[in-house]
């Protein structure tokens, strides 16, 4: 079955992997390195790698000058309630295509995809000119619904794909044995539609997070959410990469962990199922 | 087959998100479209009137528009180009026999999730900073003149940016494919003594024809309303300026609603070319 394969040649492509994987990720090693520079250090030359004065003064910094936990509970507000609000809206409609299919579901599975190709810059205006008129411009509850929309395509696609994987023979087998809808759904499709919903969850949580046109248009300070927060440091004052790079990285620090549990989620959520 | 109660729930079900993506999708667009059609301007709100087809005829002879169409064009392409090679390129190489995969899977994946914001200020400053940026302390190293990236090359600074940002993507879709190829195809190949690169080009390459279809598709949906990279390393211009940076900046600094209005649906109409092919191929995998 498996190839034989030479020490030789495995030491090698073991040692090319590890360089492309480090040189792939230097962007985010250097900046989470910065972060603990003081800004002196941070733009001296010839750079500093680990022997410098390690110090976390930019982090408190960061936090008292612009309220970083402010920003921070935004995006957990806007990512989390406009996922939450968008399964409440998705798991009935991806459980009834998925389990009582008509002839027309696939077309309307298509539909909804369709929807997500539209750019958002062809419905900017109207949406600019609704949040302003009904006073939600820079609020949170705006940019959760908005967000809510715009990502519910991908939920419902992502749901159905698990669902559809639930074996319909479980379900006939309790019926048999004489198991109500009630019981059938909380005995025996809740278990097994647990891990794709908490996928789902996952991924469009982080998609929600790092969002980054709806929130750089729609609000300004007080609903400004992490995304907005950094595109704040785009007109510096003085020296600022330390403080940049400490901001940025507990920007994107949970979204690291959270991204690296959903991996094979990504390629499947992503690609509305075409690649498994 | 489903009774005609279970066929009424499910169409219960469905019906409220039917309803609210209609609602989002359909009354919006048409407010574009109406807006496109009007001389309206934020700063004078009082006079209001048709324009008939002044707004395209002005944004689609503004020679902004052309510039920013072409920039759009060459931040799709060159961006497509870039991750598509190196993601076939870093995919094959994760599929060999590589000592402690899980992590460099983790390193490489990691600039997808790092949000657009910031990628871009991390690069330009950090990276790309003429003269203590990381780039530039390399190119002294080696004897060379550092590149000042944003001033002389904003555009290709912009499509580096991305690039990174979407590598990852591409290069986990084509190992995730890579890995479902048979194995015992390869091997048979090889004791035909296929060459590796014929067997790169006979067997893995189509079957990865595939996957970079779709790769494509969606990397292009995403890549025609680049924003944020812009927003907030250039701010714009002439130079960096693609479609939805112009049509972002005729609406909210220049205030001109039909104009933007206008813009809005020449990039619609863009990105639906995109949008048809993938809903198919999409389509035709949901039949499989």
């Amino acid at each position: 079955m498996a190839r034989e394969v030479t020490p030789a040649r495995k030491i090698t492509v073991t040692i090319a992997a590890w360089a492309v994987g480090i040189v792939i990720a230097f962007p985010i090693i250097w900046m989470i390195l910065t972060s603990f520079k003081t800004e002196l250090e941070a733009s001296s030359l010839p750079p500093k790698f680990v022997f410098f004065d390690w110090t976390v003064e930019n982090y408190a910094i960061v936090q008292q000058r612009s309220d970083y936990f402010h920003h921070a509970m935004n995006s957990l507000i806007i990512a989390g309630g406009s996922v939450l609000l968008a399964l409440i809206i998705a798991v009935p409609a991806a459980w009834a295509m998925a389990f009582a299919p008509t002839e027309r579901t696939r077309g309307t599975l298509l539909w909804m995809l369709s929807t997500k190709m539209m750019p958002p810059v062809g419905v900017m205006v109207p949406i600019y000119l609704f949040f302003r008129d009904f006073g939600l411009l820079d609020t949170r509850i705006g940019l959760v619904g908005l967000l809510c929309l715009a990502n519910l395509p991908i939920v419902i696609w992502m749901l159905f794909t698990y669902f559809k994987e639930i074996p319909k023979d479980i379900l006939e087998a309790a019926r048999m044995d004489g198991a109500t809808i009630g019981k059938e759904l909380i005995y025996v499709l809740t278990p097994m539609a647990v891990p794709g919903i908490a996928s789902t969850l996952l991924l469009n949580f982080i998609l929600a997070w790092n969002e980054a046109f709806w929130t750089l248009v729609l609000t300004s300070s007080n609903a400004a959410p992490l995304t907005a927060f950094i595109a704040s440091y785009s007109s510096p004052e003085g020296l600022f990469w330390a403080k940049l790079s400490a901001a940025s990285t507990l920007a994107i620090a949970p979204i690291l962990v959270l991204g690296w549990f959903s991996q094979r989620q990504l390629v499947r959520g992503l690609t509305f199922g075409a690649v498994k | 087959m489903a009774t005609q109660q279970t066929q009424a729930l499910g169409r219960l079900l469905v019906s409220p998100a039917v309803g609210l993506l209609l609602l989002i999708s359909i009354v919006p667009l048409a407010a574009t479209v109406y807006f496109s059609f009007l001389n309206y301007n934020l700063l004078d709100p009082g006079s209001v009137d048709w324009a008939r087809f002044d707004n395209y005829t002005y944004f689609l002879t503004d020679p902004g528009f052309i510039s920013a169409l072409i920039n759009t064009l060459i931040i799709v392409g060159a961006v497509l180009a870039i991750t598509v090679v190196l993601g076939v390129l870093v995919a094959l190489l994760m599929d060999q026999a590589v000592v402690g995969l899980t992590l460099v899977r983790l390193l490489v994946i990691a600039p997808f999730f790092v949000m657009p914001t910031v990628s871009a200020l991390i690069w330009k400053n950090l990276l790309m900073h003429p003269v203590s940026g990381y780039f530039a302390w390399i190119a002294t190293s080696l004897g060379l003149q550092p590149i000042d990236w944003f001033t002389n090359y904003p555009l290709l600074s912009i499509i580096l940016i991305i690039s990174w940002e979407w590598l990852p993507f591409a290069a986990l879709i084509l190992l995730t494919a890579l890995q479902s190829l048979d194995v015992e195809q390869k091997e048979a190949a090889e004791m035909d003594g296929a060459s590796g690169l014929s067997t790169f080009f006979y067997i893995t390459l189509p079957h990865l024809a595939r996957p970079i279809t779709v790769v494509i598709l969606i990397e292009t949906i995403f890549l025609l309303t680049v924003f944020a990279e812009i927003y907030v390393t250039t701010g714009g211009g002439e130079r960096t300026n693609n479609l939805a940076f112009l049509i972002y900046s005729a609406a909210l600094k220049e205030y001109d609603i039909g104009a933007a209005s206008a813009g809005g649906l020449v990039a619609v109409v863009l990105a639906n070319i995109v949008a048809i092919f993938l809903v198919r191929l999409v389509g035709k995998n949901l039949d499989a």
